[in-house]
């Protein structure tokens, strides 16, 4: 028979009281939890950079070639074969801007999407808040992100393009894609621990998204109210917004803009509460 | 009263296991297939069965602070699922458990290691996963170094590390937890005997000498016995009993063991390719004599078995336990010299050996079956699954018993042999006497 039972008075004040209990529906996002497991993201992160750069024999250089090789490759196809228009500016920094975050986003989403499948070793003998798995997948790649920058930064000065106070807006951009990182990344990853296959759907799923997002082309060719409503993909309002900090080519994303942060929201907010809600089952279904 | 650590009230546990064509696993394809087709057909169709099971069911106990809780109970009752219950990483489903103090969980060790990583990296990303801060880690850094002993190879990727440094790294980690509670599972049933023995003093130290309130599932028996002073005997997911741990062990041992001389596995194993499949075990004597033997008699224990292929490394035996869970003796068929070995053959066969008569002590026995392949894995472990009474009766002496028993102290009552082999003090003469008396002094003997 159970005794007087734990109340917060009855204990000396310094002794954390948890209660395990079953959960029923939506669950909160519990972001204090993440915060107070806030080291263990970071070394979660850490390990994927780490364990990457060793693995690869080209290490850092590899954050560099992706986008790189593949400028090349569209600059040779889309801008001199296919004569794609770029908004005034050359070609291949047309398609550098838009490449380097994409580049991010991608990986992101190929990540974590498996990223609590291949974690099960964790998720099945130690407790820490789950979210932190597909956040630490998904925000490896900014140490990409930055090196890729950097040579966006080269090739600008190659081009002899000046740097506007409207470059001070690249961190909110880069915001932006991290949050539909995020978000796309919680659905995906929560999907795939109860349905397998969802990982095989990925790779199309990246290819599909990529000719929906103006890397190739400028947003120039569509009239509005399309071009707004173009912005639904918030990967839209980061590339148009990388491109209009740096380059000055394009008209201010204003309403476009507009949209793809609402939308990046709503994936990001619903990515996490769907992630919370199905979480309780991941320690057994995987 | 705030002396609780670990409350459980009703707790249960329900597992949905679906019988569909692949087990567990569904496919976004197979979900819309489905749905599609009950679509067109108007209801559900061919709903597959999905069987409940409850893994732990009502299960009510509190763990006051600084007692050390063995939770024992036979495969399947329900150990793990109550750690990982203890251990957040699964939901009840009923009930509740409340925890008043930072709890850490051991149910593996070297949990999230990372072979491209160095020990130093490790031991960071290790810790941080167990849950100790990065202040705490680099405060402690130096002790987990120097008892793992592997710091000449800290900055090495520890896939270059032998199996032995990795457990001692990985334990060495966890053994600096500082929780208030600590759950853990049977990490100690992996690596060899020395280890085993390591892992088996840290706990011991951790339990005794911090206060600390410790949570302990095992199958050996004699840890249990030696470091909890509360055991939770669970059995098909309810707790059968809970109390200090020498009646609880003792009841468990004694549920689920025949004591007619033989028993039946009703469980051989459910794989029909399964390596080895132990069919039945006896005890008897010579006299035919059930379940209790007379000390003076040999006894004979017989396994019966259905192996598939013959197998190198195959160790068949048993343990010998008393009522309170000490091993008095392991015995394999391998014990013998190698020619010796009775000759594995494909298919059922029973071997048997023979405790010697004069050997047993008086009082409760069980034998539990064992069953490896020499130092790479177990194949069959079982707990008690026969059960028989000693009665001492091999004395040749009036001085065999004493008036306060009908038994002697120990597991074992060998009749040794003692001979004379000095007589008269004129053997030592004053000089030997009295260097005798100072080489226990440089011993250390005196102070």
């Amino acid at each position: 028979m159970p005794t007087a039972e734990i109340t917060e008075a009855s204990l000396p004040t310094t002794l954390p009281v948890v209660r395990i209990v079953p959960s029923r529906g939506w669950l909160k996002l519990d972001l204090a939890s993440l915060w107070k497991h806030r080291e263990l993201l970071y070394f979660l992160i850490w390990r994927e950079i780490k364990v990457r750069y060793k693995q690869t024999a080209l290490g850092a250089a590899w954050a560099l070639l992706q986008p790189l090789l593949t400028m090349l490759i569209f600059t040779l196809f889309f801008g001199r074969l296919a004569k794609m228009p770029s908004d005034g500016v050359p070609y291949s920094i047309f398609a550098f801007t838009g490449l380097v975050p994409w580049t991010f986003f991608a990986n992101a989403m190929s990540l974590s999407s498996n990223s609590l499948v291949n974690s099960s070793n964790l998720i099945t003998k130690v407790y820490f808040p789950r979210l932190s798995i597909p956040i630490a997948s998904a925000l490896s790649g900014l140490l990409d992100l930055v090196i890729a920058f950097s040579f966006v930064i080269v090739m600008m000065l190659y081009y002899r393009m000046s740097f506007t106070w409207k470059c001070a807006f690249i961190p909110l951009f880069v915001l932006l894609a991290a949050a539909t990182a995020l978000g796309v990344g919680f659905w995906l990853s929560a999907l795939n621990v109860k349905y397998r296959d969802v990982r095989h759907t990925v790779p199309f799923l990246v290819q599909f998204w990529m000719f929906a997002t103006p890397i190739v082309y400028p947003t120039s060719l569509l009239h509005e109210p399309w071009r707004t409503i173009y912005g639904l993909n918030p990967m839209v309002g980061v590339v148009e917004g990388f491109r209009w900090s740096l380059l000055g080519s394009s008209a201010r994303p204003g309403p476009m803009l507009a949209v793809s942060c609402a939308s990046a929201l709503f994936l990001l907010v619903s990515g996490a509460y769907y992630f919370r809600r199905v979480e309780r089952g991941f320690a057994d279904l995987i | 009263m705030s002396d609780i650590a670990v409350q459980v009230e009703n707790l249960g546990k329900k597992y949905r296991i679906p019988h569909q064509g692949k087990r567990g696993e569904a496919t976004l394809r197979e979900v819309l297939a489905q749905t599609a087709g009950s679509l067109f057909r108007g209801r559900r169709s061919g709903r597959d069965r999905v069987e409940e099971f409850w893994a732990l069911r009502d299960v009510t106990l509190d763990v006051r602070r600084g007692d050390v809780v063995g939770i024992i109970g036979r495969n399947g009752a329900g150990k793990s699922t109550l750690l990982k219950l203890l251990s957040r990483i699964t939901e009840p489903t009923a009930g509740a458990i409340v925890v008043a103090g930072r709890i850490a969980s051991l149910l593996e060790v070297g949990t999230g290691f990372h072979n491209e990583l160095t020990g130093r990296e490790n031991i960071f990303l290790n810790g941080a996963i167990l849950g100790m801060h990065r202040a705490e880690i680099r405060r402690k850094f130096d002790d987990i170094v120097e008892f793992s002993g592997v710091e000449q190879f800290l900055d090495t990727p520890v896939k270059y590390y032998s199996s032995g440094m990795y457990m001692r790294l990985a334990f060495s980690i966890a053994a600096h937890l500082e929780p208030d509670i600590l759950v853990v599972d049977e990490v100690l049933a992996v690596g060899d005997a020395e280890f085993q023995k390591k892992c088996l003093g840290k706990m011991r130290e951790v339990a005794e000498q911090s206060g600390r309130t410790v949570i302990f599932v095992s199958h050996n028996m004699q840890a249990v016995k030696s470091l909890c002073n509360y055991a939770a005997h669970l059995a098909s997911g309810r707790l059968v009993s809970y109390g200090p741990t020498s009646e609880i062990v003792r009841g468990y041992l004694a549920a689920g063991s025949s004591n007619t001389g033989r028993w039946e596995n009703e469980r051989p194993g459910d794989d029909e390719r399964s390596e080895v499949q132990l069919l039945s075990m006896e005890v008897s004597d010579a006299h035919g004599s059930v379940g209790v033997y007379p000390s003076s008699s040999e006894l004979t224990i017989s396994m019966t078995f259905r192996l598939r292929e013959p197998m190198a490394g195959f160790c068949l035996g048993f343990d010998l336990v008393t009522a309170d869970g000490t091993t008095v003796l392991r015995s394999y068929q391998t014990d013998q010299a190698e020619d010796a070995w009775p000759r594995q053959a494909k298919g059922v066969q029973q071997w048997s050996c023979r405790i010697p008569a004069g050997l047993l002590c008086g009082g409760e026995y069980f034998v539990s079956p064992r069953i490896s392949i020499h130092n790479v894995r177990w194949l069959i472990v079982l707990e008690a699954v026969l059960q028989f009474e000693v009665i001492l009766d091999h004395g040749v002496s009036p001085f065999w018993n004493s008036l306060s028993g009908k038994s002697r102290p120990g597991v074992v009552a060998p009749i040794l042999e003692w001979t004379s082999d000095a007589v008269g003090m004129s053997a030592f003469d004053d000089s030997d006497l009295s260097r005798a008396q100072y080489s226990n002094v440089d011993a250390g003997h005196t102070k």
